[in-house]
C-alpha cells in the first residue's frame, strides 16, 4: 500500500458519500450506510498497514502554503488508527440507529457523512491547520443536527453547544499562534521533536518574552491549549454544555456526539498538548489532577441524581472520560534515568487511556442506541420511571442492553474493563491520592448502572409498554456484532493494546515532563 | 491586457447608457457580458503575471509640463485586486437580474463604476491614480440615490461628502509631496524615490492615510459606511463593501505607506502611551474591528448587521497595514480580497435572495418566517458565508486574519489580543444573524403554514445560484488553497516594503 494516499481517500470518501446523500432523498440512508462500510473496511485496511514499531506511517506530505508553515501532512500512529477505527464504528452504528423515516433525510445523513470526514480528518492531521480545518469542519454538521433534528429545548443546546466548543477553539487558536510566531512551523512532529529536546520554550521566551503578567508564556499556552481539549471531552467545569446537548440531540446523533466527537478532545491532549506542553502540565498537574477527579466523581454523583435515561448516559460519560483524563495528568510526572517501575506505570495508564477512549466509544454509543430503541417504542419515554419488567415481553433486548450496561460498569470479561483497569493500575503507583478518591466514582458508577437495570427490566409491566415489542431481526443483525465487539476486546484486549503498546513505548519517549 | 478592463468596462458603460430604455433583458446580458469579459481578462493577466514583478503596461505622457504620466502597471497587488474587482462585477451583475427601474442606466452606472475601481488598482502614476479615484465617487452617489432604499438621498450625500472629505485630505498632501520632492514627476515609483524630508513625511502621511483610510472605513469616520450599504441596492452594497473600500485601504498602502514611510517612524515622545502615528492608526483599526462588531451584535436590521461586520473585518486590513511586516501586510491584502467576496456574498444573500422576497430586513419579522424551511437555498448559502465570515479555517478568511495576526503579534502582543475580542464577537454576531434569520425555534401552527404555503416565495433563479456558487467557490477556494493569491502577493509586498517604498 506504500504510497497509495489510503488517508486522504479516507477523509474524501464520505464527503463524496455526503454529496450523493444529499440528492438521493428517501435513499439516502442506503447512501450513508454503503459509505460508512467502505469506511470502516478502509480504516481496518489502515490499522492493519501500521507500521510495527509504533512510529507514525502512511505519511502523505504535500506543500500546501510553505510561507504559513501548512502543509498537507497526513500520518498515523495506533493512536490515530484506533481512533478511525472508532468513528468508523460508531458512525455506522448512528446510521443504523437512524432508522425512523426522517425529516429531510438526504440532508441528515449528508451532515453526518460530513461529520465523520470531519473526525477522519482531525484523526490524521499532522499539521495544525490542516487539524484545526477538520476540528471546525466537524463542529458545524453537528450543531446543525442538533438544532433542526432535536428535542424540545434544542435552540438553546445547540447554541451552548457550538458557543462553548468555539470558545475553546479561540484558545487553541492563539496559543498555536504563538507556537507558529515563535517556531514558524505547524508541524506537530517537528513541534514535538522541539519540545522533546527543550528547544521549544527557549524560542517562544525569545519571541514572546518570559512571562506575561507574572506567568510563564508556556504556562499561558498550555492553558490555552487545555481548556480547547478540556471543553470538548469535557472535564469539569467546562462540562456545562454537555448534559443539554447529549439530551436534545437525536439519540443517533448523540451516539456521534460522545462515541466519537468526545474523543477528539482526548485525542487532542495526546497528540498535541502532552507533547508540546509537558513540562507546563507537568507543572500543574496537582490542580489538574483534582479537576479530572473531580470530573470523574461529579460526573458518577450527577447521573446518579437524573431521571432521564438520556441524561443518565451522559453523565456517566462525563465520569468514563474523566478516568482519560485522570490517567493522562497522573502520568504526567518526569521520570529518572533507569525508574522502569514508574516508566511502565506510565504505560500502563496511557495504554489504559487509549483502551478507555476505544471502549468507552463503542459503549455509550450503544447505550445511546438502546435509548433510541426504546424511545422508538414507546413513542418517545426516555424516563428512568417510564419502564419496568421488560426482560419479560422484550428477552432479547433486555439481554443485549444488559451486556452494554455491564461493558459500561466496568465488569471483567467485557470491554468497559481492560482500559479502567490498566489506568488504576498506572494511576495507583503515579498519584496514589486521586486514584484512591476517583474509586469512589467507580463505585457510584456501579450503583447507577444497576438501578438502570433493575428499573427497566425488573419490576410490572407498566400499561403503555404492554405490547413492548423484542428486537426484530433487522436490529438483531445490526447489534451482534456490536456486542460482539464489546465480548471481544473484553476477553483479549491485547488484539488491540498488541498495535497500541509499541506507540505508547514511543509516544513517551517523545514526551518531556 | 489588464489595461482593457478599464477600457471595456467604461466602454460598456457608454454603450448601455445609449441603449434605448425598454430594453431591460438586453442592457442585462450587454452587462454580464462586459463583466464576465473583464473578469476574463484578470484572470488572464493575473495567471500571466505569475512570477513577474511589477509590469508596466502603458507609459505615455500626459501633462508634460507637470510630469504627469498616464502610467498603468500592475504588480502582484494590484492583479489580485484587479481579479477581485473582476469578480465582484460579474457577480454583482448576476444578484442585479431583477432590476427593472432604468435597468440600462443602472448598468451603465455599474460598469462606470468597476472602470473607475480597475483604473485606480492599476495606475501608477498619482495624478492618474487620484483621476480614477474620483471617478469612481459619482456613478456610486447615482447608484444609491436613484436605486437605493432606506433613506437613500441622505446615505447618497453622506457617502459622497465623506468621500470628497478623503479626497481633499489625499489631494493637499499629495500636492505637497509633488512640490516637495521637486522631480518633476507624478509617477509613484520616482516619488518613492524623490527622499522626502521625514519631516514633511511625518505631517503628510497622516493626512494621506486619513484620506484614504475614510473611504476603508476606519474608525470613527466610518460612519457613511453602514449607512450606505445599507441604502444601496445590492449589487451597490457588493461593490461597496465588496471593492470600493478597498480603494480606500489600497490607497493607504500604494500611496501612503509607500511614499512616506518614514511618517510611521516614531515621534520621539509619547502620548497616551502612543508613540508614532503607527500606533494611533493600529489603535483605531483595532478600536473599529471590537467596535464595528460589537454594534453588530445589537443590530435589528439584518443589512445592518453586515454593514457593521464590514467595519470591523476591513479594521483587519487597516492593522495588517501597519504592522509594516512582510506576514501582516501580506495579510492584509489578501483579506482585503478576501473581505471583498465574503462582504459580497453576504450582502448579495440579505439584499438579494432575502430582501426582495420577504420585504423586510427586520430580524424580528424575519424569525417568524421559518426562511430555512421556506428558502433553504438562502439559509445553507448564508451559512457558508457566515463560516467563511467568522474566518472558520477553509475559507479565505482565516487565512488572512490568522497573518494579520501573526504580523500584530511581531509588533505588539497585545494588538492580537485586542483584535482577537473581535473575532470573538463576529462568530456571535453572525451567529446571532444565522439563527435569527432563518434558523428560528418558533414553530408554525397549521393556520400559519397554510398560509406560507399560499404565499410561497418566488422561486430561486439561475444567476443567484450561479452568484452565490461563484463566490462561495472562490472564498472556499482561496481558503484552502492560499498559495493560488499569497506567491502573487508575497513578492510585491516584499518589493514594496524594501526598496523606498515600491
Amino acid at each position: 500500500m506504500s504510497g497509495f494516499p489510503i488517508l486522504t481517500l479516507l477523509t474524501v470518501l464520505p464527503l463524496v458519500g455526503a454529496a450523493i446523500a444529499l440528492f438521493a432523498g428517501k435513499r439516502a440512508r442506503q447512501v450513508a450506510l454503503g459509505t460508512t462500510l467502505a469506511s470502516l473496511a478502509l480504516a481496518l485496511v489502515v490499522w492493519s498497514e501500521l507500521p510495527a514499531n509504533g512510529t507514525i506511517g502512511l505519511v502523505e506530505r504535500a506543500a500546501w502554503a510553505p510561507s504559513l508553515g501548512i502543509e498537507y501532512h497526513l500520518g498515523v500512529d495506533a493512536l490515530g488508527a484506533l481512533m478511525l477505527v472508532l468513528s468508523a464504528i460508531v458512525t455506522l452504528m448512528s446510521v443504523d440507529a437512524a432508522h425512523r423515516a426522517h425529516h429531510k433525510p438526504g440532508l441528515y445523513f449528508a451532515l453526518v457523512l460530513v461529520l465523520e470526514s470531519g473526525l477522519f480528518g482531525s484523526f490524521t492531521a499532522l499539521n495544525f491547520f490542516h487539524w484545526f480545518l477538520f476540528w471546525e469542519l466537524s463542529l458545524i454538521p453537528a450543531f446543525f443536527l442538533i438544532k433542526l433534528w432535536g428535542g424540545a429545548r434544542r435552540g438553546p443546546a445547540a447554541t451552548q453547544f457550538f458557543v462553548y466548543t468555539m470558545a475553546g477553539s479561540v484558545a487553541l487558536l492563539v496559543a498555536f499562534l504563538a507556537v507558529f510566531l515563535s517556531t514558524g512551523s505547524m508541524d506537530f512532529p517537528h513541534l514535538t521533536l522541539l519540545a522533546s529536546t527543550g528547544e521549544l520554550e527557549p524560542l517562544v521566551t525569545a519571541h514572546l518574552g518570559a512571562s506575561l503578567l507574572g506567568i510563564p508564556v508556556m504556562l499561558w499556552l498550555a492553558v490555552g491549549v487545555l481548556a480547547g481539549f478540556s471543553v470538548k471531552v469535557p472535564m469539569a467545569p467546562f462540562h456545562t454544555w454537555l448534559p443539554a446537548a447529549y439530551a436534545e440531540a437525536p439519540s443517533p446523533v448523540t451516539m456521534l456526539l460522545t462515541g466519537a466527537m468526545s474523543k477528539m478532545g482526548v485525542y487532542g491532549l495526546l497528540r498535541i498538548a502532552l507533547p508540546l506542553f509537558g513540562v507546563q502540565i507537568a507543572q500543574m498537574r496537582t490542580p489538574l489532577l483534582v479537576l479530572a477527579v473531580i470530573t470523574v466523581v461529579m460526573g458518577a454523583f450527577a447521573a446518579a441524581a437524573q431521571k432521564d435515561l438520556k441524561r443518565v448516559f451522559a453523565y456517566s460519560s462525563v465520569n468514563h472520560l474523566g478516568y482519560c483524563l485522570l490517567g493522562i495528568f497522573a502520568l504526567a510526572v518526569p521520570v529518572a534515568v533507569g525508574d522502569a517501575g514508574r516508566l511502565a506505570s506510565q504505560a500502563a495508564a496511557l495504554n489504559g487511556v487509549i483502551l478507555q477512549m476505544f471502549n468507552h466509544g463503542v459503549t455509550a454509543a450503544a447505550l445511546f442506541w438502546f435509548v433510541a430503541m426504546l424511545q422508538q417504542r414507546t413513542g418517545g419515554h426516555r424516563g428512568i420511571d417510564d419502564f419496568g419488567g421488560l426482560r419479560k415481553p422484550a428477552p432479547v433486548l433486555a439481554g443485549l442492553m444488559g451486556i452494554a450496561l455491564f461493558s459500561s460498569l466496568g465488569l471483567p470479561g467485557l470491554n468497559g474493563f481492560p482500559g479502567e483497569f490498566l489506568i488504576f493500575r498506572g494511576v495507583f503507583s503515579l498519584a496514589w491520592v486521586a486514584a484512591t478518591v476517583s474509586v469512589l466514582g467507580l463505585l457510584v458508577t456501579a450503583v447507577v448502572i444497576l438501578t438502570v437495570i433493575q428499573k427497566l427490566f425488573t419490576g410490572p409491566v407498566p400499561a403503555h409498554c404492554a405490547g413492548f415489542p423484542d428486537l426484530h431481526h433487522g436490529e438483531r443483525m445490526a447489534l451482534a456484532p456490536v456486542i460482539g465487539l464489546m465480548l471481544l476486546v473484553g476477553l483479549l484486549p491485547q488484539l488491540i493494546t498488541e498495535s497500541v503498546n509499541p506507540t505508547v513505548v514511543n509516544l513517551l519517549a517523545h514526551w518531556r515532563f | 491586457m489588464l489595461a482593457w478592463t478599464i477600457y471595456l468596462s467604461f466602454a460598456g458603460a457608454l454603450v448601455l447608457a445609449l441603449l434605448p430604455s425598454g430594453k431591460a433583458a438586453l442592457a442585462r446580458w450587454v452587462a454580464l457580458a462586459v463583466a464576465v469579459a473583464g473578469l476574463a481578462l484578470a484572470v488572464q493577466g493575473f495567471v500571466a503575471g505569475m512570477g513577474h514583478g511589477r509590469v508596466i503596461i502603458t507609459d505615455v505622457a500626459w501633462v508634460p509640463s507637470m510630469g504627469v504620466h498616464y502610467l498603468l502597471a500592475a504588480d502582484g497587488i494590484s492583479r489580485v485586486l484587479v481579479l477581485l474587482t473582476g469578480l465582484a462585477a460579474v457577480a454583482g451583475v448576476l444578484f442585479s437580474w431583477n432590476i427593472e427601474l432604468r435597468t440600462n442606466q443602472f448598468f451603465a452606472f455599474f460598469l462606470a463604476l468597476i472602470g473607475g475601481v480597475y483604473g485606480v488598482f492599476l495606475s501608477f502614476d498619482l495624478f492618474l491614480l487620484f483621476v480614477f479615484y474620483e471617478i469612481a465617487i459619482v456613478p456610486k452617489y447615482f447608484l444609491i440615490a436613484i436605486w437605493g432604499s432606506t433613506r437613500r438621498e441622505y446615505a447618497a450625500m453622506k457617502l459622497a461628502l465623506y468621500s470628497f472629505l478623503g479626497s481633499a485630505m489625499v489631494l493637499i498632501g499629495l500636492l505637497a509631496a509633488y512640490a516637495t520632492a521637486g522631480s518633476h514627476s507624478t509617477g509613484l515609483i520616482a516619488l518613492a524615490h524623490a527622499g522626502l524630508p521625514v519631516s514633511f513625511q511625518m505631517w503628510c502621511f497622516p493626512l494621506v492615510f486619513t484620506g484614504f483610510a475614510i473611504l476603508a472605513g476606519m474608525w470613527p469616520f466610518h460612519t457613511w459606511a453602514p449607512t450606505g450599504h445599507v441604502a444601496a441596492p445590492t449589487a451597490a452594497s457588493m461593490l461597496l463593501a465588496g471593492v470600493v473600500m478597498k480603494l480606500g485601504a489600497y490607497g493607504c498602502l500604494r500611496v501612503a505607506i509607500a511614499l512616506f514611510p518614514h511618517g510611521l517612524d516614531p515621534w520621539g515622545f509619547s502620548f497616551a502611551g502612543l508613540a508614532s502615528w503607527r500606533d494611533v492608526f493600529a489603535v483605531l483599526a483595532i478600536v473599529g474591528i471590537v467596535y464595528g462588531a460589537l454594534v453588530a451584535l445589537v443590530q435589528t436590521d439584518f443589512k445592518f448587521v453586515i454593514g457593521y461586520s464590514s467595519v470591523s473585518h476591513m479594521g483587519f486590513v487597516l492593522l495588517g497595514l501597519v504592522t509594516l511586516n512582510q506576514i501582516g501586510v501580506t495579510g492584509a491584502v489578501l483579506q482585503m480580497f478576501s473581505h471583498g467576496i465574503i462582504a459580497g456574498l453576504l450582502f448579495a444573500i440579505v439584499g438579494r435572495i432575502v430582501y426582495d422576497r420577504t420585504h423586510t430586513r427586520q430580524l424580528a419579522e424575519l424569525e417568524t418566517m421559518h426562511l430555512s424551511r421556506r428558502l433553504p437555498f438562502a439559509a445553507w448559502a448564508f451559512v457558508v458565508a457566515g463560516m467563511a465570515s467568522m474566518g472558520l479555517p477553509g475559507f479565505s478568511g482565516f487565512v488572512a486574519e490568522f497573518q494579520v495576526l501573526v504580523g500584530a503579534w511581531k509588533v505588539a502582543a497585545w494588538w492580537t489580543a485586542a483584535a482577537g475580542v473581535g473575532i470573538v464577537v463576529g462568530v456571535a454576531y453572525t451567529w446571532r444573524a444565522l439563527q435569527k434569520a432563518f434558523f428560528s425555534d418558533s414553530t408554525p401552527n397549521v393556520h400559519v403554514a397554510e398560509q406560507e404555503h399560499a404565499h410561497a416565495f418566488a422561486a430561486i433563479t439561475w444567476p443567484e445560484v450561479t452568484g452565490v456558487v461563484l463566490l462561495a467557490g472562490v472564498s472556499l477556494g482561496v481558503g484552502l488553497y492560499p498559495r493560488i493569491l499569497l506567491d502573487a502577493i508575497e513578492p510585491a509586498v516584499k518589493a514594496l516594503l524594501a526598496g523606498g517604498g515600491q
